[in-house]
């Protein structure tokens, strides 16, 4: 730890190349939100997102550079909303999927026939 | 007492002093993206339930501020970052004059979200008893709505009225077209109050960051920060790139998502 220099500076060079990579970023989010590519649509915005956001990250606020108990800190960050995100949309989207026993009682004859 | 960085008893180095700073800013950082991550969340659940509803409220929205916005914020994020660098290599001139840059931009994105925020009040899209969807599609000159994107609006109106509609008539409601209707307000409603909401917490941490802004510039023109001290600059800078950050999310969840059904 000594012997590494205090700390490592981001030429104004790399700051302009992130800010053009984050402006063409954002064109192209709104070219490709205007492609009718169906359920996609979602996905490529979110993945043009997640890349402005690891620039953003990695050059803007320095992470790239940054020792490694802060780079821990920020993936522990990300780690811990996977698991809020994750685990909650799982129980959403699974939750309604298969009735219970006490419902299926409960339901009109006509619904049961189907099974 | 101000800190011009000096030592501090608990730590061995500056660097290590410097370094134990960036860290607390990041645990902190780490603590608004689960609090924002809460909202996004909401949102997801949402969206995916009433799609119909959240999809028309989307392209609602002005996509052109909206994109003006973004590209605002992200060149008020390398004009922060440019201030950290001036800090660094002791350009003391130049760092109070990036920051101004950035406050400058910051303020310029909060002015265009205030007319946003009044459009959609004359539009009669602020939740509350006045809420109504259709209010444009009803009095497009109020609206400055024409042509096609009338025409457009009075379609995904008509649709998502027939799709709530057909959602009533499976859960067995009398009159599914009245339900349609309101359903679709209703749930249109929850868009509005999600994108206010998101946006408004936004708009909160911009002002949050322009007033440490407003104290960096005044304290960066006594020429207190360089080489050997840029703590300030360098925390403040992180959070005004984490609020970038959110809005390069929002931008895309908020505005974007039903475009290409227009």
């Amino acid at each position: 730890m000594a012997e590494h220099s205090a700390e490592h500076i981001v030429s104004p060079k790399t700051y302009a190349a992130v800010l053009t990579a984050l402006l063409i970023g954002t064109a192209l989010t709104v070219y490709a939100a205007k492609v009718d590519l169906g359920r996609f649509n979602i996905v490529l915005a979110l993945t043009i997102a997640t890349i402005k956001m690891t620039l953003v990250i990695l050059f803007f606020m320095h992470g790239k550079y940054s020792p490694r108990r802060t780079q821990l800190v920020i993936v522990a960050g990300f780690f811990w909303l996977a698991i809020m995100l994750g685990l909650t949309l799982q129980d959403y989207s699974t939750r309604h999927a298969e009735p219970s026993r006490s419902q299926l009682n409960e339901l009109p004859s006509s619904l049961l026939r189907r099974s | 007492m101000h800190r011009t960085g000096e030592l501090f008893g608990q730590f061995q180095t500056l660097e290590q002093q410097k370094e134990t700073a960036t860290l607390g800013m990041w645990v902190f950082l780490v603590t608004e993206i689960l609090f924002f991550g809460g909202l996004f969340l909401t949102y997801s659940i949402n969206r995916h339930a009433y799609a119909t509803a959240f999809g028309i409220g989307g392209n609602m929205l002005d996509l052109n501020l909206g994109f003006g916005n973004t590209v605002v914020l992200i060149a008020s994020s390398f004009t922060m970052a440019m201030s950290v660098w001036s800090a660094q290599t002791s350009h003391k001139k130049l760092v109070p004059i990036f920051l101004i840059l950035t406050l400058v931009l910051g303020s310029v994105f909060l002015g265009i979200k205030v007319v946003e925020y009044k459009q959609k009040f004359d539009h009669h899209l602020i939740p509350g008893h006045s809420f109504d969807i259709t209010y444009c599609s009803k009095n497009p000159s109020a609206c400055n709505l024409s042509g096609k994107d009338l025409d457009d609006e009075k379609k995904e109106i008509k649709e998502g009225i027939e799709a709530e509609a057909d959602e009533a008539k499976k859960q067995g409601a009398a009159n599914p077209e009245d339900v349609g209707a309101a359903a679709l307000n209703a749930h249109a409603q929850l868009y509005f109050s999600l994108y206010f909401g998101m946006t408004g917490l936004h708009a909160l941490h911009m002002i949050i960051g322009a007033g440490l802004l407003l104290w960096l510039i005044f304290e960066a023109r006594k020429g207190r920060f360089d080489a050997n001290y840029n703590t300030p600059v360098d925390n403040i800078g992180l959070y005004w790139h984490f609020v970038d950050i959110v809005w390069i999310f929002l931008f895309p969840l908020l505005y974007l998502i039903n475009r290409h059904l227009a």
